[in-house]
């Protein structure tokens, strides 16, 4: 019966600064780390989890702060979505247009991309434009400050990189060196869970495209094949729809989709593939536009 | 000395009176949060109740261990079946549902045992404790292999002329399906049932007092004098409220541990704890002459009432009388089952069941229309009803207004409203969008890519009241007397306020009739007779019936007296005109109160490549009899959309093999700002003369007519048949889901 006795008291930390938070998961292994509380609430609320202690990052004002570093921008992991799509719109457009998606403006002023990562949901709005983008994970323990690459961040449907103890500071993520979108289906207008999602980001300095696909698979995923489409860069009026469908037939083709209740595979498959083309479209208009050729 | 007041002459004029909004009673707490909800109440030593459910649709109970469960530290009591002190069943039309499963589960959710403890954790803990073993059996989750196997709670026909034999130039038949709706009242089921003197009180949120205490009482074993029912602050109800869910358990625990005992249940058991909107397959056959006059119409219904009967029986009642609609044929074939499943159990959802027929029937005008090259507002002006005419039960169209008439021909009121739309456009379609406004919304899926416009339109004919011979009645009492030389109206019924704003009218109606400014309502409880359910579209009819009544009486006593010398008070009991039973064999009877009718028309933007639809506009023409409080009811008309909205393109409960797999409003999605659009309203008073200030019960006939106004419109963007509600964007790409 020891198992299901009520806790003897449910622990609450609030740590000031970083090192002190660590500290006290260290001390405290059976302690949750808190942000939002968008995602742990629920759990809680649905009885998914139980925590016998909770580690408030809140206080935290270092987590709340984004800092321009030149080629990239590093984002607090406890920077709410709210602030992502007011402040960094110009720089990071894929990752604000993915933010603007998230939940009602509640969630979007409680909810934190480090929530996200740390839950690692495939149908988390965050990742896609992370993966497009390749930004890096910063996780930080007792044991000193690792870097994660977004690509092997993602280990399964809930499960990360992410080990016991560690905390996840920050996000650090490349200016955008050209047009980029992010597209989420879902049966709503509104607060809605992606049935599926597309993230697409256009690099005109190195003629590389990168690609994020969400709610399709097991993690979220990069379509490779389809980075690999050979564009038309010397004459851009060459981009035509069969292009643009083969991009999409390629993204759908790396989805690895099941039926659910939010819809079926079939259906994921089809509409990454319109997404998609949809995407790739409208990057090549807008970088078309931009370069004025 | 007060001067002595003034009888007034009413009707008349009265500041905050019939025909005005005044701010609502509830309204400031309501918004600024202070208002007191069910889940909100609170009594000294009061312990927690929990219920434990089935896992399974169907298995025998082979034994039930609470010896853990009880073992737990702060666990007080742990009931079964065994522990039920009365009659074992309760219903609300017939007594099927136990009180807790006594040998064998029939749907997932099943209340098996409870338990009452210190906290609310504690008790689901004791709850995970109870050790239930179970023999799973196979359920029956086919609704048309049920009726098949004989497994239903009604059959109802409706014979009229030849249906098999009529001859028609245009023929079309097709199959129609709709999902399982939830009615997703945002407060969950909650009370608290107090000991008081070997009886109780239950504070309980429910749709009607009266009906929860013939069915408690009988269950606990005690005379109904002993209960008292005191209503506690509903957070929605639209037919959830109607069966009962905690009321029986918090009572056994509180009876069992002599403490005050609170019930709540979370969004998941609310889900599983409630009963939903009956799902329907339904098979339908309209034929028509060359001009697009209805011939015939046969129509094989088959709803899913799950595993317990609630109101399934009138709810069939609904879909066989009401199936063809508003439109005028002279042959009917309508075969009409409730099937009894081990699904989740199906009852009283707003619209009742006209809601299932009218998306088929208006489906078929639409399909008629399109065979013979008619606009659809044409082919429904052809077969409008007329006064005189008769709905295929033989109840003859009347008590709309019989002054007008339009040249020669009777006056018909389905005309009457199709023709408010001539002078209403259709939305243009604006330049330079934000994604707000397209399909997909924030997702960012179009800029206007793949994107097409249709417009649909939808009739729907609602049955206002309980039907079939139902003896339904309301007691209003109400008391005047002199507040600081003022005279003070105090309204006592029993009457819900489930948020249409009935406590707002009783006042309203006693303004106007006693000419007072103060109205002090009661609180609804038990110790005023019954005031019927806040269902059926029937609040305004009959509890505004009785108050007006009571105010009546008062006012005669008033004009002989003195307010001076003391209260005058006067208890009447309303009554609307008696309606007879449906035939078992040919559905003849004048089985209905009032009748109602709205029309919708949709205006969709769809993405075609993407399948998702953005209802850009609602244009709702309805005949209410008269407007009673215009805020009000243009609320209520605005809800009603909104809920046939939902149905037409997201909200179902989605079933495997009897188990519901989206019990959270992650998954279960009704309209956000996003999805309803704003709303252009014509309201139509066609006054009935039988009814109170004429009026027409309004809060359901929107909730028929906008689905198939906006699959027609969706229809209408993608030239997709489209037989199933709600569309999924699947249905409009890839094809149906297997
Ligand atoms: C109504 C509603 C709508 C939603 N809609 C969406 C949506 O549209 N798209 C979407 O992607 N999500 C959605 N979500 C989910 C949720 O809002 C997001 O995943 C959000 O990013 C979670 O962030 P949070 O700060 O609230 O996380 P929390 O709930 O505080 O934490 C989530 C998990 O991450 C851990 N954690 C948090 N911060 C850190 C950290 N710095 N280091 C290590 N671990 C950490 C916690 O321990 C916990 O396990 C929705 C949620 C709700 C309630």
């Amino acid at each position: 019966m020891s198992s299901v006795a009520a806790p003897a008291r449910f622990g609450f930390h609030r740590p000031a600064a970083v090192d002190e938070a660590v500290r006290l998961l260290a001390e405290h292994p059976e302690a949750v780390p808190v942000a939002g509380g968008t995602d742990l609430m629920v759990a809680v609320n649905y009885r998914h989890t139980r925590p016998e202690a909770m580690l408030d990052l809140t206080g935290l004002a270092e987590l709340r702060e984004w800092t321009d570093e030149g080629d990239s921008v590093r984002i607090g992991s406890g920077v709410p979505y709210a602030r992502i799509t007011a402040e960094l719109a110009t720089v990071l457009p894929g990752l604000a247009a993915a933010a603007r998606t998230v939940g009602s403006p509640q969630i979007r002023n409680r909810g934190t991309l480090g929530g996200n990562l740390a839950t690692a949901s495939p149908a988390g709005d965050g990742h896609p434009p992370l993966l497009a983008t390749g930004a890096t994970v910063e996780a930080v323990s007792v044991d000193g400050t690792r870097t994660i690459p977004i690509g092997e961040f993602y280990l399964g449907p809930k499960r990360s990189a992410l080990k016991p103890g560690e905390l996840i500071t920050a996000v650090t993520v490349p200016k955008a060196t050209g047009p980029q979108q992010f597209l989420k289906v879902g049966t709503r207008n509104a607060m809605v869970i992606a049935v599926c999602s597309f993230a697409l980001a256009l690099d005109l300095d190195t003629r590389r495209l990168g690609t994020g696909i969400g709610s399709a698979g097991p993690v979220p995923l990069t379509a490779p094949d389809a980075e690999r489409l050979d564009l038309p860069w010397t004459d851009p009026a060459r981009f035509d729809d069969a292009l643009a469908a083969e991009f999409g037939r390629r993204v759908a083709a790396a989805a690895r989709p099941i039926d659910d209740v939010r819809g079926t595979a079939a259906y994921r498959r089809h509409a990454l593939a319109v997404c998609a083309a949809r995407a790739l479209r409208r990057v090549w208009t807008a970088a078309h536009e931009r370069t004025g050729r | 000395m007060p001067e002595p007041v003034e009888t007034p002459t009413p009707p008349q004029w009265a500041a905050g009176g019939v025909g005005q909004s005044p701010i609502r009673p509830d309204a400031e707490s309501k918004v600024n949060g202070s208002f007191d909800y069910a889940s909100d109440l609170a009594f000294e030593g009061m312990l927690w109740g929990h219920t434990l459910r089935s896992p399974h649709p169907k298995a025998r109970i082979r034994s039930i261990d609470t010896a853990a469960a009880r073992a737990l530290p702060g666990v007080v009591a742990v009931l079964t079946a065994a522990d039920v002190p009365g009659k074992l069943h309760y219903g609300l039309i017939e007594a099927d549902q136990p009180v807790l499963a006594p040998g064998e589960v029939n749907y997932q959710g099943e209340a098996v045992a409870i338990v009452a403890a210190e906290t609310l954790d504690l008790a689901r803990r004791a709850a995970e404790l109870v050790a239930v073993d179970y023999e799973v059996l196979e359920p029956l989750c086919d609704a048309s292999k049920a009726v098949e196997a004989g497994e239903f709670f009604r059959y109802q026909p409706v014979r009229v002329g030849d249906p098999d034999t009529a001859e028609a130039a245009v023929v079309v038949a097709r199959e129609y399906e709709v999902g399982m709706q939830d009615q997703a009242p945002l407060g969950p089921e909650s009370g608290v049932a107090v000991p008081a003197d070997g009886g109780l009180v239950l504070h309980v949120a429910t749709q009607w007092l009266h009906s929860d205490l013939e069915q408690i009482a009988p269950c606990l074993g005690l005379e109904p004098e002993r209960i008292h029912m005191a209503m506690a602050g509903i957070g929605g109800a639209f037919g959830a409220r109607e069966d009962l869910s905690v009321q029986i358990h918090m009572a056994m625990l509180a009876l069992r541990t002599g403490r005050p005992v609170k019930m709540m249940y979370d969004r998941a058991e609310s889900f599983l704890g409630h009963v939903h909107r009956h799902p329907a397959r339904m098979r339908y056959e309209h034929g028509a002459d060359a001009e697009g006059r209805l011939v015939y119409v046969k129509a094989h219904i088959v709803l899913d009432g799950g595993a317990y009967a609630s109101t399934s029986e009138a709810v069939v009642g609904n879909a066989a009388s009401l199936a063809v609609g508003p439109y005028k044929v002279e042959h009917v074939g309508v075969d009409a089952w409730g099937a009894r499943t081990n699904n989740p159990p199906c009852g009283a959802m707003r619209g009742f069941g006209g809601v299932q027929t009218c998306f088929a029937y208006e489906s078929q005008m639409d399909a008629l229309a399109d065979a013979l090259g008619l606009d659809p507002l044409e082919i429904r002006r052809r077969n409008s009803l007329a006064q005189g005419d008769q709905l295929i039960t033989g109840q003859v169209v009347e008590a709309f207004d019989p002054a007008k008439a339009e040249d020669g021909r009777p006056f018909s009121p389905l005309r009457d409203l199709l023709g408010r739309f001539d002078d209403i456009p259709v939305p243009a379609v604006p330049a330079g969008r934000d994604i707000v406004e397209l399909p997909g919304g924030t997702g960012n899926t179009t800029h206007g890519e793949g994107v097409r416009r249709g417009v649909g339109y939808g009739v729907g004919l609602k049955n206002i009241c309980y039907s079939e011979g139902f003896d339904d009645y309301s007691t209003a009492r109400v008391r005047l007397e002199l507040v600081d030389g003022e005279p003070v109206a105090y309204v006592h019924t029993a009457a819900a306020e489930v948020g249409q704003g009935h406590w707002n009218l009783q006042q309203q109606i006693a303004r106007t009739e006693l000419g007072v400014e103060r109205v002090v309502l009661l609180p609804n409880d038990t110790k005023v007779g019954s005031a019927g359910s806040s269902s059926a579209s029937r609040q305004s009819y009959m509890t505004g019936g009785a108050v007006k009544a009571a105010c009546e009486a008062v006012r005669e006593l008033w004009a002989d007296r003195d307010l001076a010398d003391g209260p005058v008070e006067a208890t009447r009991v309303f009554r609307h005109r008696a309606t007879k039973p449906m035939d078992p064999v040919t559905g003849q009877g004048e089985s209905h109160v009032q009748l109602a009718l709205c029309v919708h028309r949709a205006t969709v933007d769809v993405d075609v490549e993407l399948g998702l639809v953005k209802v850009v506009d609602l244009t709702c023409v309805q005949d209410v009899g008269k407007i009673l409080n215009p805020v009000a009811l243009e609320g209520q008309i605005h809800g009603g959309s909104a809920q046939g909205l939902g149905l037409a393109v997201m909200e179902e409960i989605v079933t495997d093999e009897g188990r519901v797999k989206n019990a959270s409003f992650t998954d279960y999605l009704i309209p956000t700002i996003l999805d309803m659009p704003p709303m252009r309203l014509r309201i139509v008073e066609n006054a009935d003369p039988d009814a109170p200030y004429g009026l027409r019960g309004a809060g359901e006939p929107p909730t028929l007519s906008s689905t198939p106004a906006i699959v027609a419109a969706i229809r209408d963007a993608t030239g997709l048949p489209l037989t199933r509600v709600p569309v999924r964007p699947e249905h409009l790409t890839v094809g149906r889901p297997s």
